[in-house]
């Protein structure tokens, strides 16, 4: 956000000042000047509105006097009071005289109030200007221009239809009785307007929307920060630590590598929700706990159960892989889920030693129990083929109807 | 002796190879980027190109347009750090022989550049992954049926690669010899890179924006 430089800057850093009348630069009383500096705005502006007020019944004028007689003069270093800038005076002068006539023709100042949201609005209008940053205002300054020269034909349209539309609206005036000519010419005078506008209009918008874009890349950029600071950067720092334990310095890795993946190339999933997710979450739980990696290949996808078919299926895994990491002493483990149709498949495969499914003893229940009892009691099937020397893969199945 | 060149942006990554492969691999070579790389092809015709997927100037697939559009008959082994399905099967349709994640082992490196060499192709068990549920996941009707699905038992040699068995493992169980599996492999490589199915894309892609 470019901050709001004023071309009056305030004299001192006193968190109250009072309003004085400076001496220097005065056109009249140095009122307009004094309430310039007070609210840090341009002096041109508040002369502006004080020459607009004034086409209002004269209420500026008032206003004028009111503040000239309330606000201290400022004490002037100096022998001689300065001279006015007699040409600036006059000149406001002129766009005074020039406002009384242009209201007096359209009858405006007989009606009064009626002009007052006009000049409001004119000195707003101002005042925004007028607080916009400079080079900003250059921006729309030289937009407008550019495009005005671009869009020739555009721009006389739009000239020659207010000029039409205003002469019509003087006419109407003339004969107060008939009101929707008048109305119709208003419509006229607003809609040429309106095409000189456009593409001034259009450019500001260009740019407010180059602004948000702008925005939401920063954001973007502050959230992959915010990541790369939480996870990566610290994980480095961990790894440094325990650089002695390279078992601890490749599980840290793994864990961090696999946050990375997920960010990167896995979609948000909801890991209660699919098999897939579920199955993903569990390796990686596992692979933390006894720092074996873990690779994950899933096809196909489907919803957990309400039945809980499933989730047992996923204990059993779950207990498959802590065999794996634990007794197995193999280097990695391979999991693969598959889908296909109502069949959901489960497989857990290592490298490592192996063992014989005879020599295992009953009470055992991490294989018996965890995994083919319980795939038993939902409905399910276990195999574990395993040799000596050959490694060990667990296969479970499971039928589910689908929803 | 087979002569390899490899080609990534990352200097580490490329001397940690070179240590890494056996001796009966010989690096004849090193490409940082697209230019350099199709440069490099060019010069030195190595028997295998160790294609990084993400590069500067337009990737593996870039390198693999210019040189395969060329007519070169080198053979392109894609290695990269990204799982993504859009990078696997882009890089697999673009002509390259085989995809394994840079995690690979120096020893399971060694055995795919030979198979590779050697006209195979090499699936990791996340491709094989990827190629069964490309496959699976059309129920529009196809236009080569030839082409556009496996059979039984490609599907079942790419099953057992998804759950982690090596070729030879994969020969013990179903029967068959070494070399079959590896003809069946590079059937599957073969549909999967001809394969009109525009499908294959648009689920590659999809499976990202999901």
């Amino acid at each position: 956000m470019a901050d709001q430089k004023t071309l009056a800057e305030p004299g001192g850093d006193a968190p109250y000042r009072r309003m004085m009348r400076p001496m220097e630069g005065r056109l009249l009383g140095g009122v307009a000047q004094g309430l310039a500096a007070q609210l840090k705005l341009d002096p041109v502006v508040i002369r502006l509105m004080f020459v607009l007020l004034s086409v209002v019944d004269g209420v500026g004028v008032v206003a004028y006097a009111v503040l000239w007689m309330i606000t201290p003069r400022k004490p002037h270093e100096g022998q001689q009071s300065p001279q006015r800038d007699w040409s600036q005076l006059a000149a406001f002068s002129a766009i005074g005289v020039a406002l009384s006539a242009a209201s007096w023709l359209t009858g405006a100042s007989k009606g009064g109030i009626g002009i007052l949201p006009f000049a409001v609005g004119g000195i707003g209008a101002i005042i925004l200007w007028q607080q916009a940053d400079p080079e900003r205002r250059r921006n729309w300054m030289s937009g407008a221009t550019k495009s005005i020269r671009k869009n020739r034909v555009r721009t006389l349209l739009g000239i020659v239809l207010v000029v039409i539309g205003a002469a019509g609206f003087l006419a109407a005036q003339g004969e107060l009785s008939k009101a929707k000519p008048g109305l119709m010419f208003t419509v006229v005078v607003v809609g040429g307007l309106a095409v000189i506008a456009a593409p001034w209009l259009a450019g500001l918008w260009k740019e407010l929307q180059l602004e948000r874009r702008e925005r939401i890349r920063s954001e973007e950029r502050a959230e992959v920060a915010a990541m790369v600071h939480d996870s990566v950067l610290h994980t480095l720092t961990l790894i440094q630590r325990v650089a002695h334990d390279p078992r601890e310095v490749t599980r840290l890795a793994r864990a961090q590598e696999r946050d990375l993946r997920n960010w990167l190339y896995q979609p948000a999933q909801d890991a209660d929700a699919t098999l897939a997710a579920a199955v993903r979450r569990i390796a990686a739980e596992e692979e933390d706990a006894h720092g074996v990696p873990i690779e994950v290949v899933c096809v196909g996808d489907i919803e957990l159960d309400p039945a809980g078919k499933l989730a047992a299926m996923l204990k059993a895994s779950r207990q498959s892989m802590v065999n794996a990491a634990k007794y197995s002493e193999s280097p990695s483990i391979s999991v693969y889920a598959e889908v296909e149709g109502e069949e959901v498949t489960i497989f857990v495969k290592d490298r490592g030693k192996g063992f014989d499914m005879d020599t295992v003893p009953l009470d055992r229940m991490g294989i018996r129990e965890s995994i083919i009892g319980r795939m038993e009691r939902h409905g399910g099937a276990a195999r574990v083929r395993s040799e000596p020397g050959e490694g060990t893969e667990v296969m479970l199945t499971m039928k589910v109807e689908k929803q | 002796m087979t002569r390899v060149l490899i080609v990534d942006d990352h200097r580490l990554f490329r001397s940690g190879v070179r240590a890494e492969l056996g001796d009966s691999i010989q690096v004849v070579g090193e490409a940082e980027d697209v230019e350099t790389a199709v440069k490099a092809i060019a010069e030195l015709t190595p028997d295998v190109v160790l294609l990084d997927v993400h590069m500067p100037g337009g990737g593996g697939q870039e390198v693999l347009r210019r040189v395969l559009g060329a007519g070169s008959q080198v053979r392109f082994l894609a290695l990269s750090v990204s799982d993504a399905a859009e990078d696997v099967i882009g890089v697999i349709r673009g002509g390259a022989r085989g995809y394994v994640t840079k995690n690979i082992s120096g020893k399971e490196l060694t055995d795919a550049i030979r198979r590779v060499a050697d006209g195979d192709a090499v699936f990791s068990p996340r491709l094989a992954g990827f190629v069964l549920d490309a496959f699976a996941s059309s129920e529009a009707p196809s236009i080569d049926p030839e082409l556009d699905s496996l059979t039984q038992r490609e599907r079942e040699v790419l099953r057992l690669i998804a759950r982690g068995y090596a070729y030879k493992e994969i020969a013990k169980e179903l029967f068959i010899s070494v070399k079959t599996v590896e003809t069946h492999v590079s059937s599957v490589l073969r549909k999967l890179q001809l394969s009109n199915r525009h499908e294959l894309s648009r689920w590659a892609t999809a499976r990202r924006l999901v």
